[in-house]
């Protein structure tokens, strides 16, 4: 049993999923942890991703699916930080709204089916497969997906290096100093959601060609289920500004692939596919609440102590 | 260098809470100035230096720096001339960032970095950051790494006040930026602007409970009340002037005694 739960082929499969679902941590770690924004957008942005993907791989130009898929990220944040900045609406607002957009939006890409299929076409995993599995024989797919996670990090760990990334990393910090900096929030704002936009589409685009199919319901609750690697990672690297930038993005792809990991192990416990969500929304739940959990029951602990010790003094008074 | 002509600013017009917060300011500071503003809460002294830094749009009047109209302009433009210290030591930094990131940001108001938004911080930053903050003798300049969060009050005001003129401004704006600190440290804070400010000839503009203070730093003393500059002093009147004459002046001009305890407190100081 227990052999069987952690066969390799399990671990294979959670690491490559973990790595595709990584990105779309990644895209929260810049617009949550770095610019404070809870971007409800996600989900459809990351459907938009598979979307589009699969639109343009059913054409023969699998490679071109995750620039295209990107570019329709980037406009997707757009939309979501012009809504915020500029048309004062509230940053969860612009979120919600620019999602329930993209519901019909990612429909219509999808030539207002439901779902895509991308079997008879070439997928960047079948040439990868051809490419690489002389080589790597079962592990070409987890080869392709950590290379596009490892790019990732290194230019988004480059990028909050600059300027224009210390500028994003201090508007989630202290927006009137940026502004005091010289520096446009909204700017800074608008660069960090598109920015978070592509990462987000390019995982749809990577899992579009990985399972071979888009569906409009994958992205449901997708945000949750990043929100948890993101916190995973923080929890077990450490966060905020006391852990260097490396050891965060790197915290981030950790957490995915041990979330992923625990799905899977779920999965071979028969949960039922359907309950993944609510899996996934418990395990958000606690994480996040871990920490305050932790603090209330050292607290009782210690006033329990503290109530012990006052009344062993008073025993001992008594007598 | 600083002229403000006849600027109104009216809070929540029309309603019960309406607040004639600025009722025709007008001002001219020459190059190399350095005024101090007293008067009591609610007197405006903070909303003028709002309507300088652009946080809104005067109701009528406009702001002239250098000879540009800065009237309609927004803040974020603003700043890259006009350097602005609160008191509250934590609002000029961010907190999770290290303190060479902090000054890095505060060098980008400087021209040459303003399109570089792709470049790092270089080891030729980091050496001219490193000199500037061993000015502060904080002991600063060896922990560059660390966040500003793990910073104290005093150390975080100073570093804002290096941030603020590490690209020297036009014009300086201190809003009372010693208060929340303990005396030694606010004194030492005091003398760094005095010296920064003297050696960068930066034109200045500083909000001060103190009346000692107000009398003895810079070269020139405002005054206001509700809104309006009230007493403007400066050269050989202003060096006979003494505390009480002040407050006798205050008196006169607004009708009605300073209601002010730290305004009375820092009389028996100084």
């Amino acid at each position: 049993m227990l052999a069987s739960i952690f066969s390799l082929n399990v671990i294979q499969t959670a690491l490559e999923l973990g790595c595709i679902y990584a990105l779309v941590a990644l895209a929260l770690f810049i617009s949550y942890s770095t610019l404070n924004i809870a971007d409800l957008s996600t989900d459809g942005c990351f459907i938009l991703g598979c979307a589009v993907a699969c639109r343009v791989a059913q054409t023969g130009h699998p490679l071109l699916a995750l620039p295209a898929a990107m570019v329709a990220g980037v406009l997707s944040g757009f939309i979501t930080a012009f809504l915020q900045t500029r048309l004062g609406v509230e940053s969860i607002m612009a979120g919600i709204i620019v999602n329930t957009g993209l519901y019909t939006v990612n429909l219509a890409v999808m030539g207002f089916a439901s779902n895509l299929s991308l079997l008879k076409a070439d997928t960047l995993f079948t040439l990868g497969k051809q490419l690489l599995s002389p080589v790597l024989g079962s592990w070409y797919a987890l080869a392709i997906a950590a290379a596009f996670v490892a790019v990732a990090c290194a230019l988004v760990v480059l990028f909050l290096g600059t300027r224009l990334g210390l500028s994003i990393r201090a508007t989630g910090d202290n927006a009137e100093m940026v502004r005091a900096s010289s520096i446009n929030p909204a700017f800074t704002i608008t660069v960090g959601l598109c920015v978070s936009g592509s990462l987000t589409a390019l995982s749809g685009g990577l899992l579009a060609q990985y399972q071979k199919s888009a569906d409009i319901n994958t992205g449901t609750g997708m945000v949750t289920i990043a929100l948890a690697s993101l916190i995973i990672g923080e929890t077990l690297l450490g966060r905020g500004g006391r852990a260097g930038m490396v050891r965060r993005v790197f915290g981030v792809v950790v957490g995915s692939c041990l979330y992923r990991f625990v799905v899977a192990v779920a999965l071979r416990f028969n949960v039922p596919a359907a309950a993944m969500k609510l899996v996934s929304a418990i395990i958000v739940a606690v994480a996040i609440s871990a920490p305050t959990i932790r603090q209330r029951v050292a607290f009782e602990k210690r006033r329990r102590a503290a109530k012990a010790a006052r009344a062993a003094k008073t025993g001992k008074e008594a007598v | 260098m600083l002229q403000l002509l006849n600027i109104h600013k009216t809070f929540n017009p029309g309603t019960v809470n309406e607040k004639k917060a600025l009722n025709g300011v007008s001002l001219d500071l020459a190059a190399g100035d350095f005024a101090t503003i007293v008067g009591s809460n609610g007197a405006g002294k903070s909303t003028l230096f709002t309507a300088i830094t652009g946080g809104f749009i005067p109701d009528e009047g406009s702001v002239i720096l250098d000879g540009e109209d800065l009237t309609f302009l927004p803040e974020y433009r603003r700043s890259k001339t006009i350097g602005h210290l609160f008191q509250d030591p934590l609002r000029g930094t961010a907190p999770h960032m290290t303190i060479e990131e902090n000054l890095a940001l505060a060098y980008l108001r400087a021209g040459t970095h303003q399109n570089a938004f792709f470049s790092r911080i270089s080891r030729a930053d980091k050496e001219r950051f490193r000199e500037h903050l061993a000015l502060l003798d904080m002991g600063l300049e060896d922990r560059m790494k660390q966040p500003v969060g793990l910073l104290s009050g005093g150390q975080r005001q100073a570093l804002t006040l290096l941030m603020a003129t590490l690209v020297t401004p036009k014009l300086l704006l201190l809003d009372e930026h010693t208060a929340a600190l303990d005396p030694a440290t606010a004194e030492k804070v005091l003398e760094l602007t005095k010296s920064i400010v003297a050696e960068k000839k930066i034109t200045c503009l500083m909000v001060t409970h103190n009346m000692h203070q107000a009398l003895t730093l810079g070269n020139r003393t405002l005054m206001m009340d509700s809104g309006r500059i009230v007493f403007d002093v400066k050269g050989d009147e202003r060096r006979g002037m003494t505390v009480d004459d002040l407050l006798e002046k205050f008196r006169q001009n607004a009708g009605q005694a300073l209601d002010n305890d730290r305004i009375l407190l820092s009389k028996a100081e100084g």
